[in-house]
């Protein structure tokens, strides 16, 4: 008799220490879920890269091929496409980064007239939905006529709404900034521009370096304002947008994939030389 | 003495002004062509006269009325979503992340990293008609045999609330992760309940986080049209649709910098009296 209870019984306890233990981590299993649920797009943009789609459309699982990424600018376009994004973004992120640091250093380090208009110029871009920042540029460019829409359309765009997100990182850095290390160097006789150069600028440069990264993502990132400013070229969302319209061809997922790969190893290089700085300085 | 010593009160100026400059020229000069255009009449063959047309503006309200409310509605609806849904997580992590609490993170922001389009293509090939959701919201009668998920308003949604939750649960955690968890524990000390602590404690500790986060969400979703395209239906269409193809398809220049003012006036009263409800004065320092 004792034989048959006690399977039933352990089962049951199998069955309430298991909920027990759900009530008991109930937000991390909650959250697992969460994450799943973020990850799962992104595992399908993966797995369909891999796809072999039958017909053009590249909507349901068809069968594994290596062919999408030994030919990933099989498709017409694709290609200029890409380099043109790159160029883009690597310009943009360049020039904002710059003027978006001086304007960091203005407004944390200065007190002059004009300081809040200045707080609401930084910060009305980004709270703009980028429609209407994408649907006003036109009109300036479409009264501008000397200047025809295209890759410099594009990169003025592309400067103009990264300039906002890289004061607003550079500044975030700048606030805890201990000034005593700049006026220890002028003690010792530097001017301004050798303490910049030599003191402020290597504090600051984590901070640049992610404002580059930020407007770098930004900018390769834009669909909406690129749209509106493009003319007849280009950039790699565009090409996605149109090439959705006639089904998308199994490279976008590679390249997807691609953009997604690098980018999560930047991010985890970083997070691991946190770590290792942490460590070194708690020791 | 170089220059910078003879000129002190320059420098700010010098400074600020080339990226100012930029700002001011392709920013807000744009944003007055845009209040110009929009009360121009005309059509693009015959070219557009400045005429003081505010009939632009009624006829935009007249007969693009449901695409506007549509366009607050449902991002009203995304940010709320997003709110409920990343909370408990930004909470989670924000308190027992504890060393994991970066890696946690880049979780959180892994979709930034797929290419916008991208990532709502793959929600497309996630919710057709023959993918595994229908098929098993079907298969437990959830779904009816003829019903889709693809090209309808809850479509729409739940890619706007996937395509934002970064923005709305970034904030939420950095709130979060700053209070100081030995006041949850005095008012735990004092006799709260574990729901009365957080709900007289960490909640109103973590406002700033939500007022960030509700802003950063509603904006961009509120102008969204990429959603609306790729997972919805023409009935599904917001504003951003009409405007997108009134600007770059009909090319009716003046009503659409007409439908462009009133989304934007809308925003900014939206946000400048749920700024005054929620009574924060961090709302212009959280985001700058």
């Amino acid at each position: 008799m004792n034989s048959i209870v006690v399977p039933a019984q352990r089962e049951r306890n199998v069955l309430h220490t298991s909920l027990a233990f759900v009530r008991r981590h109930i937000l991390a299993v909650y959250s697992l879920l969460f994450f799943a649920y973020l990850l799962l797009p992104i595992a399908v943009v993966v797995l369909f890269s891999f796809n072999h789609p039958a017909g053009k459309f590249n909507y349901t699982w068809q069968g594994f091929t290596w062919d999408n990424w030994i030919h990933w600018d099989g498709v017409p376009g694709i290609r200029s496409a890409i380099v043109l994004s790159l160029e883009i973004a690597l310009i943009a992120s360049l020039v904002a980064t710059a003027l978006g640091t001086l304007i960091a250093l203005a407004l944390v380090r200065y007190g002059f007239r004009g300081r809040a208009a200045t707080n609401i110029l930084i910060f009305l871009p980004l709270s703009t939905p980028e429609i209407v920042l994408g649907a006003s540029l036109l009109t300036l460019f479409l009264n501008v006529t000397w200047l025809p829409l295209g890759f410099w359309t594009i990169l003025i765009a592309h400067v103009m709404f990264c300039i906002s997100f890289a004061v607003v990182t550079v500044k975030a850095r700048l606030v805890g900034f201990d000034r005593h290390l700049e006026e220890a160097a002028m003690d010792l006789g530097a001017n301004e521009w050798m303490t910049f150069q030599k003191v402020t600028l290597p504090l600051t440069a984590p901070a640049i370096l992610a404002a580059l990264l930020l407007c770098f993502a930004i900018s390769i990132d834009d669909f909406v304002v690129t749209y509106f400013n493009s003319g007849a070229s280009v950039t790699f969302p565009l090409f996605v947008w149109g090439a959705a319209r006639i089904g998308t061809p199994p490279q976008v997922n590679v390249i997807g994939t691609a953009i997604f790969v690098v980018a999560v190893t930047l991010m985890l290089a970083n997070v691991v030389l946190q770590r290792l700085r942490e460590s070194k300085g708690a020791v | 003495m170089n220059f910078f010593h003879r000129h002190r009160g320059l420098t700010p100026y010098l400074l600020l002004g080339p990226g100012l400059l930029w700002l001011g020229v392709f920013f807000v000069v744009p944003l007055g062509y845009l209040a110009y255009q929009s009360l121009q009449s005309g059509n693009i063959d015959f070219g557009y006269a400045f005429t003081w047309s505010w009939g632009n503006y009624w006829n935009a309200i007249k007969d693009y009325h449901s695409q506007f409310v549509r366009s607050l509605e449902y991002a009203g609806i995304a940010t709320a979503l997003s709110l409920v849904v990343s909370y408990p997580v930004a909470y989670w992590i924000a308190f027992r992340g504890g060393r994991w609490k970066n890696l946690l993170l880049l979780f959180i922001v892994a979709p930034f990293f797929v290419t916008y389009l991208i990532r709502t293509l793959a929600w497309e090939t996630i919710l057709s008609d023959n993918g595994f959701v229908v098929n098993t919201l079907q298969s437990l009668h959830v779904l009816g045999q003829g019903d889709r998920l693809l090209a309808t308003g809850t479509a729409v949604v739940a890619g706007i609330t996937y395509n934002f939750l970064p923005f709305m649960a970034l904030p939420l955690y950095v709130s979060l992760e700053q209070i100081d968890g030995a006041l949850i524990e005095a008012a735990e000390d004092l006799y709260a309940s574990k729901l009365h602590a957080f709900l007289r404690v960490t909640l109103p500790l973590s406002l700033p986080g939500i007022v960030a986060g509700t802003l950063l969400t509603f904006i961009p979703a509120a102008g969204d049209f990429i959603n609306a395209q790729l997972l919805g239906s023409p009935e599904n269409h917001m504003i951003g649709n009409v405007i997108q193809s009134k600007f770059l398809e009909l090319t009716d220049y003046p009503a659409a910098a007409a439908m462009s003012f009133i989304l934007m006036a809308a925003i900014l009263v939206g946000v400048f009296a749920y700024a005054r409800a929620v009574g924060t004065e961090q709302l212009t320092g959280t985001a700058v």
